[in-house]
């Protein structure tokens, strides 16, 4: 079983585009099996191409607060002198947490003198497991304001490779966040391959080199596909000079085409909506060279 | 001496858990005569530092070697602090991987095995 | 007058917003921030001429070992596992420790001080044009953007600022939670598709929560549908502007151009969502 992580570094290059079509395309295969997991818990498309029919959803504990029981409180102030994260506050009669800035150090609760501080724990948001149109879904949402540790998105792929491992799929696919923080390092964590999907601008090409490094950094082997490849060759020649520097294998390019965002639109993946618009037909040849790449190549051929 | 197996249930028949950090059980066995314990892991829930948690919980027990899948370097770091030596095996009932280790043939873990030291595969 | 420039869904265009923003303002001196400290790109479009550099450090613990009795209080306060003890030893965690001091202040032993750990790099610097610019740079492999941005909001920032424009990260969680706090308004630039109205969504919840007002920024209007525009009806949401789907547009900030260079009809416009980013902040949230 091969984990396979979809990254990107700049928000917006296409990376649930990609991989609700390698989904897809994996569904087309007989002999290749798949579970798949979004990653982006702060922001989860993927499930908006992939018709997903929930299966179990529970909900996700992130840290705890901090209350503060104003029976007890004597407004000393002393939980506000240790804060660091602004997150206490007047109130009447006593102080209270603002709980979107709590970061639930528990400081204060260590220093109240009158023992009015406890900590609670917080339901950030929820987790579910899906059947979507062409395999089970691991996704999750995380509410607004929450703090985004990466620690709902170990237990997405945590979840998604158990079920990979316990149903012998080929292939655990993961749609990753953008950037390169505790969520991208959780996803890139333990994953086989990355694949980054980049954007030939001049924000895409720079931002493709920091999760590059980030990639290395935890040791876990790297491809390149240039999305939107047309709209900028001096971006696309810097992107292929890179992977050439670098000894990465480019894995070709998608041009931009309006079919992707009338395939969204519909909720489909562009290779179901649209198989022989441009970028259907060059996000077939990308997934192929990548189902090679990581091992899983050889396709049935009738 | 306390050897401690990472396990998905709390008996000598269930299998290797191929987490450290937040496996749900710690199987406590006395290698002597091969009785046990089964602790629950106080990391499982973690939304944090898991393995240096379950490592100081191991500490704290007196363990003086884990097996387990596989160790991140947070773990891996703490359990080398604690002395608690460190083996790797693939999922398998615990009483084979007792057999296995009292016959020498478990591999012992001299670095961390994962790469990363957030989250696991 | 802070504005931050934010979106949820990432790559809708909120750099190119906010860039065209400050260059059209750029006679009133505004500062502008970039918060994106994983990704950060508004210095390609700006130009900046950088003057002053910073490596922040996070404060986290350091153990004398001579003070220290291996009582293990530290450990028990660390809600993070940061601080454990294995045998006779105090391990410290960099990459989990969130720099709060609880485990310093409650040692009975006086055992700790704080020593920074490096996250990452604030940069500041000045435009051709007289705009103030400063921007953090997360280093590869630290998980923790927040303390960056928290870091860099106020760095170099007068407290009687004409205009801070703040550049957010994608997302709606703590990185943009710590971007927007104590800003007067947000500025949402969005696409017209099913993903960016599904994030968008989160992104007015979150503003909401945080009780500041929203003002909306349609960005490729053309493609997709009409749920982001129904929505914003729906909602009582003012849409501030649209910017066409445009190759042209795409293939100059391709290269780094900012849209009120790439179409000089756009400074008006920029005048205009600038005043009315005035009024938004001075009605403040209607309840």
């Amino acid at each position: 079983m091969k984990q396979l992580v979809i990254l990107s570094g700049k928000g917006g290059t296409g990376k649930t585009s990609v991989t609700a079509s390698f989904a897809h395309l994996t569904y087309l295969q007989p002999d290749r099996r798949a579970v798949f997991a979004d990653a982006d818990v702060d922001a989860a498309n993927l499930e908006l191409v992939l018709a997903p029919v929930e299966v179990v959803r529970e909900p996700f504990v992130g840290g705890r607060l901090a209350v503060i029981d104003p029976s007890r409180c004597i407004d000393c102030g002393a939980c506000e002198d240790v804060c660091r994260f602004d997150a206490i506050q007047p109130g009447a009669g006593s102080r209270q947490v603002d709980p979107i800035q709590c970061e639930g150090c528990a400081a204060c609760v260590h220093v109240c003198p009158e023992q009015a501080i406890h900590m609670e724990d917080q339901v950030a948001g929820s987790w579910t497991r899906s059947d979507s149109r062409y395999g089970p879904l691991l996704h999750a949402n995380l509410e607004p304001a929450q703090e985004n540790s990466g620690k709902l998105v170990t237990l997405i792929k945590q979840r998604a490779r158990l079920l990979a491992l316990d149903t012998d799929v080929d292939l655990l696919l993961v749609d990753g966040p953008p950037g390169i923080g505790c969520p991208v390092i959780s996803a890139v964590s333990g994953a086989d391959f990355a694949l980054i999907v980049a954007e030939p601008t001049a924000s895409g090409v720079h931002d493709m080199e920091r999760v590059l490094e980030t990639a290395v950094h935890f040791e876990v082997p790297s491809a390149v596909c240039i999305n939107k490849a047309d709209i900028y060759p001096d971006g696309c020649r810097a992107i292929e000079e890179t992977c050439r520097t670098k000894h990465l294998p480019l894995l070709g390019k998608i041009p931009y085409d309006v079919e992707v965002t009338r395939a969204m639109v519909q909720g489909e993946p562009v290779t179901a909506y649209a198989p022989d618009s441009a970028a259907g037909l060059a996000m077939g040849t990308v997934y192929e060279r990548v189902m090679a790449w990581i091992g899983l190549g050889g396709v049935q051929h009738e | 001496m306390k050897l401690v197996f990472t396990a998905e249930g709390e008996s000598l028949e269930a299998k290797l858990d191929p987490r450290f950090g937040r496996c749900s059980t710690f199987l406590v066995v006395e290698t002597e005569d091969r009785s046990f314990v089964a602790e629950t892991n106080p990391a499982v829930g973690a939304s944090g530092g898991a393995g240096p948690q379950a490592a100081q919980f191991l500490g704290d027990l007196g363990a003086e070697a884990v097996v387990s899948g596989g160790f991140g370097p947070n773990a891996f770091r703490a359990l080398s602090a604690a002395g608690v030596r460190m083996y790797k095996a693939d999922a398998a009932p615990i009483q084979a991987l007792l057999d296995a280790f009292a016959a020498g043939e478990l591999a012992e873990v001299t670095q961390a095995t994962g790469p990363s030291h957030r989250g696991m595969r | 007058m802070i504005v931050t420039v934010a979106s949820g869904k990432g790559g809708t265009g909120k750099t190119t917003v906010a860039t065209s923003l400050a260059r059209t303002l750029h006679l009133e001196h505004p500062f502008y921030v970039d918060c994106d400290v994983e990704a950060a790109n508004a210095h390609l479009y700006l130009n900046p001429e950088m003057e002053d550099s910073f490596e922040f450090g996070l404060p986290i613990p350091e153990v004398d070992p001579e003070r220290c009795t291996v009582c293990g209080r530290c450990a028990e306060v660390c809600e993070f596992h940061a601080i454990v003890v294995v045998g006779s030893e105090v391990m410290v965690f960099p990459q989990l420790c969130h720099g709060c001091g609880s485990c310093t202040l409650q040692c009975p032993e006086k055992a700790i001080r704080e020593i920074p750990h490096p996250q990452g790099i604030l940069s500041y610097g000045t435009t051709r044009e007289g705009i103030r610019f400063s921007n953090g740079s997360l280093y590869i492999g630290e998980p923790m953007a927040v303390p960056l941005i928290r870091a860099l909001k106020d760095w170099h920032v007068r407290a009687d600022e004409t205009w801070v424009i703040r550049d957010s990260p994608p997302g709606t969680s703590c990185p943009v939670v710590e971007t927007m706090a104590g800003s007067d308004v947000i500025l949402l630039v969005t696409e017209p598709t099913p993903f960016g109205l599904h994030d968008l969504r989160l992104a007015v919840e979150l503003a909401r929560k945080l009780s500041m007002p929203v003002g909306v920024v349609i960005n490729r209007d053309g493609i997709g549908d009409d749920g982001v525009e129904r929505f914003c009806q729906r909602e009582g949401i003012p849409i501030l502007m649209r910017i066409p789907l445009s190759r042209r547009f795409g293939e100059a900030l391709a290269r780094g151009i900012p849209l009120v260079e790439a179409d000089e009809s756009y400074h008006d416009r920029f005048l205009q969502l600038a005043d009315d980013l005035r009024r938004l902040a001075a009605e403040g949230v209607r309840s």
